[in-house]
Order: structure tokens, then C-alpha cells, then sequence
């Protein structure tokens, strides 16, 4: 998935400067415009407000500029739903909606998505108000150890955003990105499969 | 079925079930939605008030002495709270047992022996913070020569990864009957050399361990299999009384053999927040996974097998290489050699060497589906040697018992498994169909295996009826994702009529919940359902006694059903109004498992039908269908035991077609640190279909609820079956586990030439 500009105001550069863990080692090559852009000088370690919107709610956070989305919404905000496998874009488990497409959070730097509207789990699936696709998991015992499921849910939900009526081939593509150590695939794309029959008629 | 006199499941065990209500029934799971929206609290999302966060210096050689460790400028950087290093409190705790129970390391130890090995510890406020100062952690190391290649490891002048030497313990092997005069009453002899990658768990939360004191008392919230396991060595390793311990695994992210025991990374959380008199979390990273927390070990194996004309078997050796890597770990399995068929000349003989590499720990079926790879591929070989159809001569060798352990199986269902799976499968007509000539080529091919454990029978059970005809249920049982909480609450709901959604859960937690052993080796359900059933059972007495009592009847005339009494005539009255019930306040049965059947061994079968197509061209194998065909006794939920062999066999296509450890041999170091080279089967990779079949033998024998184990039997035989239509589809045998593209072709173009 290629990292869009992000208009966040600071240069990669910049925040290259106070790597010390996390996403902005794999940082695609700065762009001749990005570099143009204007930059807020950051020290290693000082911290930089931002303005998320998260789930329809905006919190208004001090980050490290180098701090990925996955440990904000994780570490500083407590919402654990999205879940870290590898920290390094490889399993989908930490999947979540940017503008209502699927991303890694662990490869996407909190400053990047000031302004995005961000959707994760506890935003789509919860017990009182299911989404087609959380009811779909659960109906079909699409999931085992449960670890790998709300990265799941969410790559669903993008899927079924941008193709409501996907073919299984389109299915299994689209879900591709998402690692189940437990091997739960078959169950997963049935219960793909039950959500977008579910959705034809207009229900959301 | 019911009524029939029968043995029974052992001393003191209640009557097997005939026809079930709830257990088999495919029901979703009672913490379905906890799991679906994020909402479960795994390891890995625990914050406690306080915590801080560690992280672990490792060697970055493949075996080196360490010096000197200067910890001081690390102590002195932002936000560090407790170091841990070579010469600290705990550093010297005995570590890595060999077979007689000798420490053959510590904790911190100076003698790092692969790359990775644990040198140093820190705590801080902020896991940025203790890498950050893991990096000024100064070390001085005086590199040693390395073996990685378990077969270089026994040659003259190999680098001695122990001063002893490179051999874990001497040869070792079982032997019956004569082989070598077996194999010269035989009518055709195959000989065959199989190689299987080293495979690592890598389960999709990462191990974590999060460490709690108040005074002398020890909580560990730990993602593990086994929370009374890890009590245990915990309790020990730090000097604690077992009571002093408390270990909590409510929710984990899979462990497949790799969280069965004790890890370092728990001790060292545990000793550095006892430094910091703060809680400490300690969380792996996938790389550290990869590295140092077990892995499914290299093997070699070579099979030779007899057989004579009408395909009875006259023989069967195994000659095993494996490496349990750096420290003491089991390497290879003669289970299959030994008691998958019926043959009256066996030997085998295992080695196991040391290398400086990760070491092993147990991985679904130890040992297991690599045997399964080269004895099922040695049995196609002598069944086309002899002429005979690959089923053909399995069939004619099945076993009625443990030829090893000298008893007799209480059912063996490997003959329907066999039979059954090639009627559902086609494999006749799929086995005659001519072999392609295009680049394209389709073939099948099967593979049966069996596992050897009866499980652990020391499990007990605590059920509660309340006053208002709800219950809960406390089990010391880990749910690892198999369904472990539903498929118990079901034998809950059956006996007691209760719905399933009024029957709370409470597990795993070695503070509140009692013994069981660790959920692995596809112990879990059998080990503890027929201990929540005798629960069950004791409460359902004393309830049917008190409702005898206040509607005048007999309690045989009782039946318990939908949360209420119902009377021989057909009146219901809910258990909320049965005033004896109100006045108990609750009703509560403890359960214990009964002891194994005396005498006899209570074993799952499984065979498995796979259909490949080869590209001939790229090496590329694509899975078109598998059938799974397991005995493992009763379905206790048609929906999980499903879900468990769907994920069985997806495992069994890692191991078969794309999971591989990758040492660099010339340095020691580990090249697949993350799942981009260290290559899971993904969606694309499963077939469209992964059809099962059930074959339930109506096992009255083995326990109480009928059932036998299911998460080993599921995984075994899948590498072997794809291997063998592989062979059938191309004509090559792939001898080499994972066969990857490029090991296909270069055995494709060997063929040619
Ligand atoms: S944690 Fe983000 S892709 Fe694995
Ligand atoms: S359900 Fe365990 S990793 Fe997917």
C-alpha cells in the first residue's frame, strides 16, 4: 500500500533524526515535495500536538514525532483492539481504516494522519450495534486464538468498502495481507462471504 | 446406544453419553465476541498502574563468551528503573535441563550459544527508553567458532558448541523383532532419506509476560498454554512456595507447543520488577520469536521398509538425525516406525546433536509430521514397488494396538479413517486418472498418521449451580483458541440443562481456578470434559434430590432441560423457583478426571487425501482439495473441531510447502528474522477446500465423554499426503521439507536429464 502525503506539517527528515524504534525506518524515500516543505525542527524525544480523529471523536494528543498510529492508539489512547503481530507491515494485525482504506497503524506515524478520518475496531464490531462483518465472524468461527481477528474484521470491512460483492478469488486476494498463525482461512472467507450477501439490498 | 453394558471409561467413571443435547452441536463460542471486536484482553494488552516496560540484550554472535558486561551508563539513561546483567540477583538460575536433570546453563549466562542468547535486562518507564539504554549497554565478547548444520556437528574438529562435546546424550532407539532378517523375508525393499527445515511457531501474539509483586507475593499475567506449568517453574526458579505464585492466561494469542513451559523473558520480568519494586511487562518482539523461544528441529531421517508380496510388512528402520539446537531439547519421533502399522520387525536409532542455534521446544506433534513425511513416502514407494494401490497396503498393515508399549488401543479408527476417506474423496477414480502431459500436472495422493499421548488424567473441575439457574465453571484450562471454554461449558449445559449463554466461564488462573494440566499435546479436551462432567454430574444429584423432594416424584423421572425441571407428566418448574435452590443459595460439584483405562491406550487416527497441481515449469504446487479423515473419538462442537482441522492442515501446508529456518551456516546468524522470509501460509495459499470427515468409533472406553485428541491428529499427515501426490502428479519424490519452488525444479530437471 503506498503512503500518501500526509500534509502533517513535518518533514521526515526531521523525525528521521529521533529514530529510535518503530515505523519511520521504513519510511518510503522522501519525495523532492515533501523535502520542499516546511519543518518544524523537533528534538529527539519532545513531543508535537496533534489532532486525531479517531472512531467520529477528536483527541487532541502530544506525540513523538516518530511514534507509529499503532502505539498511539494502543499505548496512549488504551484502545488495544488493534493488535501489533509483527511492527513491521507483514501480518495485517494491526489493520485499520484511513478514509475507508485499509493500512497498516504500525507502519503509519500518528503525525501522518492528523485530519484522516481514522476508523478501528472498536469503532466497527461491538456487541450492541454488530457490524455484518463482526456478526459474520462470529457465526462462522472464522477465528481461533481471536489475536489475528480484529485485523481481520477491518481488512474486511475495507474490502467490502470497495467492493461490496466481491468473488471468492477477489476475496482471498483481498485478505491476502492478513496472517492467521492459527490457519482459520477457510472459515474467514465464509464468513466474508456471509457478510457481503448479507449487505445486498442496501443493509450496511 | 445408551444402556448397553460397556467397560466403562475407567474406575469410578459415569456412563458414557448416548445421544447429546448440546455437546457436538456446531454452536458459536461463548467468547466469540470478545475475540471478534478486539475486545479480549490478551498478554500483550495488559497495562498495569505503573508498569514500566523491559526489553532483552541478545548475542549477536553465534556463540561467544561474554567478558564483560558495564551496565552503569545504561542504569544512568532517561527513564531506566532496574538493570539486569551477567553478575545480577538471579543471573545464576539454573537453566536448560539435559535428560537427568542437570542445569547445562543459567539464566544470564557467560556462554552465549546462539545468536540471540540472553546477556543483559532493563526495565523503564518507556519501552523506547529500555532499548535505548539496552544500546549503551557496554559488552565484551570473545567470539568462538560456530556449527549451525546439525550434519556437520559429529565431524572431527566441528566447533564443540558444550565442552562435552556436540552429542545430546548417546544414541538412542527401540528395536522388536530383527530388522535386517525382515528385511530379507521381503519381496521388495525401499530405502528413502527424507530432510525437514527447522519450523518455529510463531504465534500471532507475541510471548509476553507481564510481572506484578505486592510483598512477597508474585502475580505473572503470562501468555502461555499452561498456567499451573508455569507456576511451577517459576515457583522454583525463584525459591517461592507454589501459594507465594500466581499465573493468569485468560486470553491467548496461540501457542502451538511453544508456550508449554517457563520462558526467560518471564523470569527476567519477574526479577526486574522486583528490583524496581514496579510491575514490569516484558513482550518479545517477532524477531525474538523467531529466535529463542522454540522451534520444531531440523530432522534427517532415514526409512528402509519390506513388505512382502500381498503387501504385508516385514520390516521397518528409521535411522534419525536432529538437533535440539544449543541446549537440550527432544529432536525426532519413532511413534510412527513404531506403532502407525502392524510390523513384526522394527529398529530405529536416534541422534541428536547440539548446534549453536535456537533450541527446540515441542511444536504440534513432536517430531511427528516429519516422520509422517518420510514413513508415508516410503510406504508409496514400496506400494509401487510392489504393484499394489498406496490405500491398498495400508490397509493390509493396520495395528489393533501400541506395538511398542506392548497394549492393546481402546478403538482404532484408522481403518474407516482410510476406508471412508477414500469413498468421500474418489481416490480410485482420482488415482486411475491418466498423468498429464502438459505443464500442468494434477495428482493425489494420502497419508495416514496417529499420536501417541493420552494426555495428563490430573484435572479438576468446580461446577456451580446459583440461585437464580445459572452456573459457572472454574477450570484451570488455558483456551488457546481451540473453543476449550464452549466446548466445557457444553458438557455443563448438557447435564444440567442449562443454556449455554447462562453459563459463565471462569479459567486459567492459578489464584481461583483448579489443576489442570497444560492445554497441548490434544490433551485439553479430554483431559478436562470428563472432569466438568463428573462436576456436572454431583450437582445435578444434589439438584435432582431437592427437586424430587418439592414435586413429589422420583429423580430418575426428572429431566433437566432449558434451565428447568420436567416431570415424568410433563410439568415444567424453572430452577429459579425451587425454593430448595433458593435457600442453598448454590449448588456446587467438584469433578475429577478419572484415571486412564487400565490395561489400554486411548490414541486419535487421521488420513488425509490431498489433490495437487504441479507447474512443472516453476516448481509451483497448488493444493486444489484436501480431505482430513480424523478418529479422534466424539465431535464435542461440529463448528471448532472443524475450525481446529481446517487449521491443522493449513499448518501442515507451512511445514510441507513454505516454512523454513534460515541459518547462515558460515556465520551462525539467522536470516529469516520476520514472516517476510520466514514465509506462513496466507489466504492465497489454502484451498478452496479443506473437507473433514468424522469418524467417531463410539469409543466407550477411553473416558468419560468419548472423545480422544484432535489438534496433533489434524497436522500430522498433511506434508506427507502432498508430498505423495506431488509424486504422483510429477514422478519425482520430493524428499525435502518445504519443497519449494526451487527444489522442485531442480528435482523436475534432474528427472529429465
Ligand atoms: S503489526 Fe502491523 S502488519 Fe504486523
Ligand atoms: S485466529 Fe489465531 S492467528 Fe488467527
Amino acid at each position: 500500500m503506498a503512503h500518501q502525503d500526509d500534509g502533517s506539517g513535518f518533514s521526515r527528515r526531521t523525525f528521521i533524526g529521533s529514530i529510535g524504534v518503530g515505523a519511520a525506518g521504513l519510511l518510503a524515500p522522501l519525495g523532492a515535495g515533501a523535502a520542499a516543505q516546511a519543518a518544524r525542527e523537533v528534538a529527539a524525544g519532545a513531543t508535537v500536538a496533534v489532532t486525531l480523529q479517531i472512531n467520529g471523536q477528536a483527541h487532541r494528543l502530544e506525540v513523538e514525532p516518530r511514534w507509529s498510529l499503532l502505539h498511539v492508539l494502543r499505548e496512549v489512547l488504551g484502545l488495544t483492539g488493534t493488535k501489533p503481530g509483527c511492527e513491521r507491515g507483514e501480518c495485517g494485525a494491526c489493520t485499520v481504516l484511513i478514509d475507508g482504506a485499509t493500512r497498516n497503524a504500525c507502519l503509519t506515524l500518528a503525525v501522518e494522519v492528523e485530519g484522516r478520518e481514522i476508523r478501528t475496531i472498536e469503532g466497527v464490531a461491538r456487541p450492541d450495534q454488530p457490524s455484518a462483518v463482526a456478526q459474520a465472524f462470529v457465526d462462522e468461527d472464522a477465528f481461533q486464538c481471536g489475536y489475528c481477528t480484529p485485523g481481520q474484521v477491518m481488512a474486511a470491512e475495507g474490502l467490502l468498502a470497495r467492493s461490496p460483492h466481491p468473488s471468492p478469488e477477489e476475496i482471498r486476494a483481498g485478505m491476502s495481507g492478513n496472517l492467521c498463525r492459527c490457519g482459520a482461512y477457510p472459515h474467514i472467507l465464509k464468513a466474508v462471504e456471509r457478510a457481503s450477501a448479507s449487505r445486498r439490498g442496501g443493509r450496511p | 446406544m445408551s444402556g448397553e453394558a460397556s467397560a466403562g471409561a475407567g474406575p469410578g467413571a459415569p456412563e458414557p453419553w448416548g445421544e447429546t443435547r448440546v455437546v457436538g452441536k456446531p454452536l458459536p463460542r461463548i467468547d466469540a465476541w470478545e475475540r471478534v471486536t478486539g475486545a479480549a484482553v490478551f498478554t500483550r494488552d495488559l497495562t498495569l498502574p505503573d508498569m514500566l516496560h523491559a526489553a532483552v540484550l541478545r548475542c549477536p554472535h553465534a556463540h561467544a563468551r561474554v567478558r564483560r558486561v558495564d551496565l552503569a551508563v545504561a542504569a544512568r539513561r532517561p527513564g531506566v528503573r532496574a538493570v539486569l546483567g551477567p553478575d545480577g540477583p538471579g543471573a545464576a538460575i539454573p537453566w536448560y535441563p539435559d535428560r537427568e536433570g542437570k542445569p547445562t546453563s543459567r539464566l544470564l549466562d557467560p556462554d552465549c550459544r546462539y545468536q540471540g542468547e540472553e546477556v543483559a535486562a532493563v526495565a523503564a518507564e518507556t519501552l523506547a527508553q529500555a532499548q535505548e539504554a539496552l544500546a549503551a549497554v557496554a559488552v565484551e565478547y570473545e567470539v568462538l567458532p560456530a556449527v549451525t548444520d546439525m550434519e556437520r556437528a559429529l565431524d572431527a574438529g566441528a566447533p564443540a558448541v558444550h565442552a562435552r562435546g556436540n552429542r545430546q546424550g548417546e544414541r538412542f532407539g527401540y528395536s522388536r523383532g530383527d530388522l535386517e532378517q525382515g528385511l530379507a523375508q521381503a519381496d521388495a525393499v525401499v530405502e528413502l532419506t527424507t530432510r525437514s527445515a527447522c519450523s518455529v511457531h510463531t504465534p500471532m501474539e507475541v510471548h509476553c509476560s507481564v510481572a506484578h509483586w505486592e510483598g512477597h507475593q508474585l502475580t505473572v499475567w503470562d501468555s502461555t498454554q499452561g498456567v499451573f506449568a508455569v507456576r511451577a517453574e517459576l515457583a522454583a526458579a525463584l525459591g517461592l512456595p507454589l501459594s507465594s505464585v500466581r499465573v493468569v492466561s485468560h486470553f491467548v494469542g496461540g501457542g502451538f507447543g511453544g508456550k508449554l513451559q517457563l520462558s526467560k523473558h518471564t523470569v527476567l520480568a519477574a526479577l526486574l520488577a522486583r528490583a524496581a519494586g514496579r510491575p514490569v511487562k516484558l513482550a518479545l518482539s517477532r524477531e525474538e520469536t523467531l529466535r529463542c523461544v522454540g522451534n520444531r528441529p531440523p530432522n534427517r531421517l532415514t526409512v528402509r521398509a519390506g513388505a512382502r508380496r500381498d503387501g504385508t510388512l516385514t520390516a521397518l528402520g528409521l535411522e534419525a538425525l536432529g538437533t535440539g539446537g544449543a541446549y537440550p531439547a527432544s529432536a525426532t519421533s519413532g511413534l510412527l516406525v513404531g506403532d502407525l502399522y502392524r510390523c513384526a520387525n522394527v529398529r530405529t536409532a536416534h541422534d541428536n546433536v547440539h548446534v549453536n542455534a535456537g533450541p527446540g521446544r515441542a511444536f504440534r506433534a513432536p517430531g511427528v509430521p516429519p516422520a509422517a513425511f518420510a514413513l508415508e513416502q516410503a510406504m508409496d514407494a514400496l506400494a509401487e514397488k510392489l504393484g499394489l494401490d498406496p490405500l491398498e497396503l495400508r490397509l493390509a498393515n493396520l495395528p489393533t494396538g501400541s506395538q511398542t508399549r506392548g497394549l492393546p488401543f481402546t478403538s482404532t479408527g484408522l481403518e474407516r479413517c482410510l476406508r471412508e476417506g477414500a469413498r468421500a474423496f474418489g481416490w480410485r477414480e482420482a488415482r486411475a486418472r491418466a498423468r498429464d502431459a502438459g505443464p500442468l500436472r494434477r495428482g493425489v495422493g494420502l497419508a495416514a498418521g496417529m499420536w501417541g499421548y493420552e494426555g495428563d488424567p490430573r484435572a479438576t473441575a468446580l461446577v456451580t449451580l446459583l440461585a437464580d439457574g445459572s452456573a459457572t465453571l472454574n477450570t484451570g484450562a488455558v483456551d488457546i483458541g481451540t473453543g476449550t471454554r464452549t466446548v466445557l461449558a457444553q458438557v455443563v449445559a448438557e447435564e444440567l440443562g442449562v443454556p449455554l449463554e447462562r453459563i459463565a466461564v471462569e479459567n486459567a488462573d492459578t489464584g481461583t481456578t483448579q489443576f489442570s494440566p497444560p492445554s497441548g499435546g490434544s490433551q485439553t479436551v479430554l483431559v478436562n470434559a470428563p472432569a466438568v462432567r463428573a462436576a456436572a454430574l454431583e450437582v445435578r444429584r444434589k439438584l435432582l434430590g431437592i427437586a424430587a423432594g418439592e414435586l413429589h416424584a422420583a429423580p430418575g423421572s426428572l429431566r433437566l432441560e432449558g434451565g428447568a425441571v420436567v416431570t415424568a407428566a410433563g410439568r415444567r418448574v424453572l430452577l429459579k423457583d425451587l425454593a430448595g435452590l433458593a435457600e442453598r443459595v448454590s449448588l456446587v460439584g467438584v469433578g475429577e478426571r478419572a484415571p486412564h483405562p487400565p490395561g489400554k491406550l486411548a490414541l486419535p487416527f487421521a488420513a488425509h487425501f490431498a489433490e495437487v497441481e504441479v507447474d512443472v515449469r516453476t516448481g509451483q504446487v497448488r493444493l486444489l482439495r484436501l480431505l482430513a479423515v480424523q478418529d479422534s473419538g466424539r465431535v464435542m462442537n461440529a463448528l471448532t473441531f472443524e475450525n481446529q482441522v481446517h487449521g491443522g492442515v493449513v499448518m501442515g501446508l507451512g511445514f510441507g510447502l513454505t516454512e523454513e529456518r534460515v541459518l547462515d551456516h558460515a556465520t551462525g546468524a539467522l536470516l529469516s528474522r520476520g514472516w517476510h522470509d520466514y514465509q506462513l501460509p496466507t489466504a492465497l495459499d489454502a484451498p478452496a477446500s479443506i473437507d473433514w470427515l468424522p469418524v467417531d468409533p463410539h469409543d466407550r472406553e477411553c473416558n468419560s465423554v468419548g472423545a480422544k485428541g484432535l489438534g496433533e491428529p489434524a497436522h500430522i499427515p498433511t506434508a506427507a499426503a502432498v508430498a505423495n501426490a506431488i509424486h504422483h502428479a510429477t514422478g519425482v519424490r520430493p524428499l525435502e521439507a518445504p519443497m519449494t519452488p526451487p527444489r522442485l525444479v531442480a528435482l523436475l530437471a534432474r528427472a529429465r536429464s
